[in-house]
């Protein structure tokens, strides 16, 4: 009997594997690590959403070049940027067609109406689409795109304007971020006639590499490679995400030859993954950043000698070893090293117990007692953040401070640093357009110092930042950066502990996969061998 | 019959009110709310907070959102998903199924063998058979899921390749959706090896969720044959010589069945229990998983929603327990009404 199962089992799979292999089409599979919340990238806005929405279905009118953050021409071909910096005109590209479902044939091109449909939808509260769908389009909110935007003009069918209310350099790589994809506004109308506008959210059309096919919830979505898609039809013919929330059976999964690429695996598998001949482990720092904020609006915190010495008191390699367990490197700017303006030259605060009891004492700091809050999840850039608060406070205890870990609910910890309440943070940052301002003036600058966690506002630091906001000039902006960290590190208004790795095992017959260090899965350029 | 069916029903009500209170008090007395699960660390004024739990319809006195909730629940209106946007009716009857058909599975995997070996070890009593079968059996009952489904998976899918790690079916099947439930979709679908290939995917889930209850079935099942066996009727039995077959299987059993009936019915509660950690490990697309996915990202809506589906289908199992009693023994029958 359990003979003739086994038989039968294997059978089975054997066949399996034999329609894989002989198979004329060729077939990705991803095991990816939840459902999706939705298939429009400007309402759902997830990580897992846009690997499922804008990254297969979508373009944007600027694009990331796979592997960077750096911006490149997407469905606009070219754009001009006024001298004052505020008004922004794109030049659309041609002969862009449109995905098809059982719903909507498209009769026309990808045009200037799409980018006003995609933009007003999110922007006008008063637009026919904008509270279809739950109405929540939270990425529009966080990069204040709103307030920014002045007026979206049409001047032809492939020429579009926006205009700011003021100067804002990020704006471009605004644009390159999944809530901004385009929509076709063809399709929403012939929904909105049809009085199912909601269809034109979970039956997506667009105009990237895959177009949409089905979606199982927990179970699997399927995508076919778009032949007439602008950049040329995509290598791969089918494209399958294997919804696979457990870390270990994923991994299971790659091993066995189910999928092709995981995402997020469990820390403890990373070795045998290195080990394992079938697979490339790939990795690369993460755009994030993890920091322990000293909170500078309370003494002693607001004498940057004493935040310089609690700096060099921490043994930060000790860090890594311990709570990123080789999953980490050490952060010594406040912006990752695969950022662009990332200030290479600059020296990291050594640790230096000894010196950092002297500069205490000059600074007639004796028998310190503060708090060091810990943050009660887990993030990539903060795995374990109260093992790293009880680390810090051993290193501390050893020049005379005592310091006290606290810990909230998640809601409430930030409500509590939001008012102020603490003297040292835990907290961390992942980018979202890989701007330095999206690090830099959204967690340091002036008009941030109310909330968030060093309470710092210095006009040093915070003028090189306006200056850089005003300019659409890389290089330019890029000194303006590189000055900025400079004075970050002299003032230490953060300790800055860590940029954590991001890791994707993937299996040795796929190739052109790369990690994106915004953390999407990008597949229009993969092959299979 | 009817009026006990009615008397059962009336029992019911408060209960259901119950857990209306229970599952929308639990979720909000967890730290959080929706809005800052979406938020993450990014920064929320209280203003936009206000603004996005407005939108939600989460602005509200809890007393009153609690009334409107019972009263939608009423007119059959289950709520809105926060993440997804969509019914909560609609999502729960698209992944239902899967948890069914694999409830289903489990179960008479652990009625099927647990009630053989369960009359086996009280007729083998206190010989090496019984001790076996009772120490294998406290085992499996004391077995965490998780563990035992990763092990598993880890023996027969990883080192041995026999079955498929997780999922429902293999990705080459596209079925079309039916009646939910995969094994007679793949029928319908007449697709060649569809069916094989969702048999194939069910073999370690249901071993790993059917493993608890075969124990506690098996266990149960030898104390109520042992109690029965020790009765006149059955040494009368016994006595007129009948075969062991009749006096077993017949006398015996019918009588004992009333005690593992009730626990076939109990289990539906743990089988519920129990699978949201197997459709967890096996990537089940099951309300399981769904309900701690929401649990986590604090989908209010979901959350009650499903709770209270799930509650009604427990008190249906229930009932559905109660008549068979009934009709096995009538006594039941006519004490209560």
């Amino acid at each position: 009997m359990i003979k003739t199962i086994t038989r039968a089992a294997l059978a089975i799979s054997l066949s399996v594997t034999a329609a894989t292999a002989l198979g004329a089409d060729k077939t990705l599979v991803f095991c990816s690590e939840g459902s999706p919340g939705g298939f429009n990238p400007s309402l759902h806005s997830a990580g897992t959403d846009f690997d499922a929405s804008a990254q297969p279905i979508y373009n944007r009118l600027t694009e990331f070049e796979p592997g960077t953050t750096k911006v490149v021409p997407g469905l606009a071909e070219s754009w001009t940027v006024s001298d004052d910096g505020t008004v922004y005109t794109f030049k659309l590209r041609k002969g862009v067609k449109w995905h098809s479902n059982k719903h909507f044939t498209p009769t026309r091109d990808f045009n200037a109406d799409d980018i006003l449909y995609s933009f007003n939808r999110q922007w006008k509260e008063d637009h026919p689409y904008h509270s279809v769908s739950g109405g929540k389009y939270l990425y529009f909110g966080w990069m204040d795109m709103g307030p920014a935007l002045k007026s979206i003009d049409k001047l032809d069918d492939y020429t579009v304007r926006f205009t700011l209310n003021g100067p804002d350099a990020p704006f471009i790589s605004n644009l390159a971020m999944d809530f901004a994809s385009i929509l076709s506004a063809e399709y929403a109308d012939k929904m909105a006639a049809a009085g199912t506008m909601e269809t034109v959210d979970n039956s997506p059309i667009g105009t990237g590499p895959f177009e949409f096919v089905s979606y199982k919830k927990d179970s699997v979505i399927r995508f076919n490679g778009f032949k007439d898609y602008w950049e040329g039809a995509p290598k791969i013919d089918k494209l399958i995400y294997a919804i696979t929330t457990d870390a270990t059976v994923r991994f299971q999964k790659l091993k066995a030859g189910e999928c092709h690429i995981m995402p997020y695996p469990n820390s403890a598998d990373l070795d045998a993954m290195g080990k394992d001949p079938n697979i490339n482990l790939l990795s690369q720092e993460g755009l994030n950043v993890g920091y322990l904020g000293f909170n500078t609006q309370k003494a002693p915190f607001n004498n940057k000698s004493v935040r310089q010495a609690l700096s060099m008191a921490i043994d930060k390699q000790a860090i890594l070893d311990v709570v990123f367990k080789g999953a980490g490197s050490a952060a010594k700017n406040p912006i990752p090293p695969t950022m662009w303006s990332y200030n290479d030259k600059i020296a990291d605060y050594p640790y230096d117990p000894a010196t950092a009891k002297k500069l205490l004492d000059a600074a007639g700091v004796k028998n310190l007692k503060t708090d060091i809050w810990a943050m009660p999840v887990q993030r990539p850039y903060n795995p374990n953040a109260r093992r790293m608060a009880e680390l810090i406070q051993a290193d501390w205890a050893k020049v005379g401070v005592t310091a006290e870990i606290k810990s909230y609910e998640w809601g409430e910890y930030r409500e509590r640093i939001r008012a102020g309440e603490h003297e040292t943070a835990l907290l961390g940052w992942t980018g979202d357009n890989g701007d330095p301002d999206n690090f830099m003036f959204v967690l340091l600058g002036c008009a941030a110092a109310k909330s968030n966690v060093a309470r710092w506002c210095n006009e040093e630091f915070d003028g090189y930042l306006r200056a850089a906001k005003k300019t659409s000039n890389q290089a330019e902006r890029t000194k303006l950066y590189e000055k900025a960290q400079v004075v970050f590190k002299q003032e230490a208004p953060w300790f800055t502990v860590a940029h954590s790795v991001q890791f994707r095992p993937v299996r040795k017959e796929v190739k052109n996969f790369k990690i994106h260090p915004l953390g999407s899965h990008i597949f229009k350029y993969v092959d299979l061998q | 019959m009817f009026a006990f069916i009615l008397n059962r029903i009336a029992l019911l009500v408060p209960i259901f009110f119950g857990v209306t209170l229970v599952s929308f008090g639990f979720i909000r007395m967890l730290p959080g709310d929706p809005v800052v699960a979406l938020a993450g660390e990014r920064d929320m004024t209280p203003e936009r907070h206000a603004e996005m739990m407005a939108k939600l319809g989460l602005d509200k006195p809890a007393w009153q959102q609690y009334l409107d909730y019972v009263w939608n629940l009423l007119h059959g209106d289950f709520g809105t998903s926060v993440l997804t946007n969509r019914p909560i009716l609609d999502e729960f009857m698209e992944l239902f199924p899967a948890t069914i058909e694999l409830g289903v599975t489990a179960m008479m995997l652990a009625v099927v063998i647990g009630v053989p070996i369960g009359i086996f070890a009280a007729v083998k009593r206190g010989t090496f058979y019984d001790q076996g079968i009772m120490g294998l059996s406290l085992v499996g009952y004391s077995m965490p899921i998780f563990w035992w489904g990763l092990l598993l998976i880890i023996l027969f899918s990883g080192i041995w390749g026999l079955t498929p790690i997780s999922g429902r079916i293999s990705f080459l099947y596209d079925v079309p959706t039916v009646t939910g439930f995969l094994l007679i979709d793949t029928l319908l679908s007449g697709e060649e090896g569809a069916f094989a290939s969702a048999m194939h995917h069910m073999i370690l889930p249901t071993i790993v969720l059917g493993t608890i209850p075969l124990a506690i079935i098996a266990r149960q099942t030898r104390s109520a044959m042992l109690e029965v066996l020790s009765e006149d009727y059955v040494r009368t039995a016994r006595a007129k010589g009948l075969s062991p077959l009749r006096v077993y299987g017949l006398h015996a059993l019918r009588n004992a069945m009333i005690t593992v009936i009730t626990v076939i019915g109990l289990q539906v509660g743990t089988l519920m229990a129990g699978a949201i950690l197997t459709e967890t490990i096996f990537s089940w697309p099951g309300i399981g998983k769904w309900i701690i996915f929401s649990v986590f990202s604090r989908d209010y809506y979901a959350v009650q929603g499903g709770l209270v589906l799930i509650a009604m289908i427990i008190m249906a199992v229930n009932l559905i327990v109660d008549v068979l009693y009934g009709l096995i023994n009538p006594r039941i029958l006519h004490t209560s009404s």
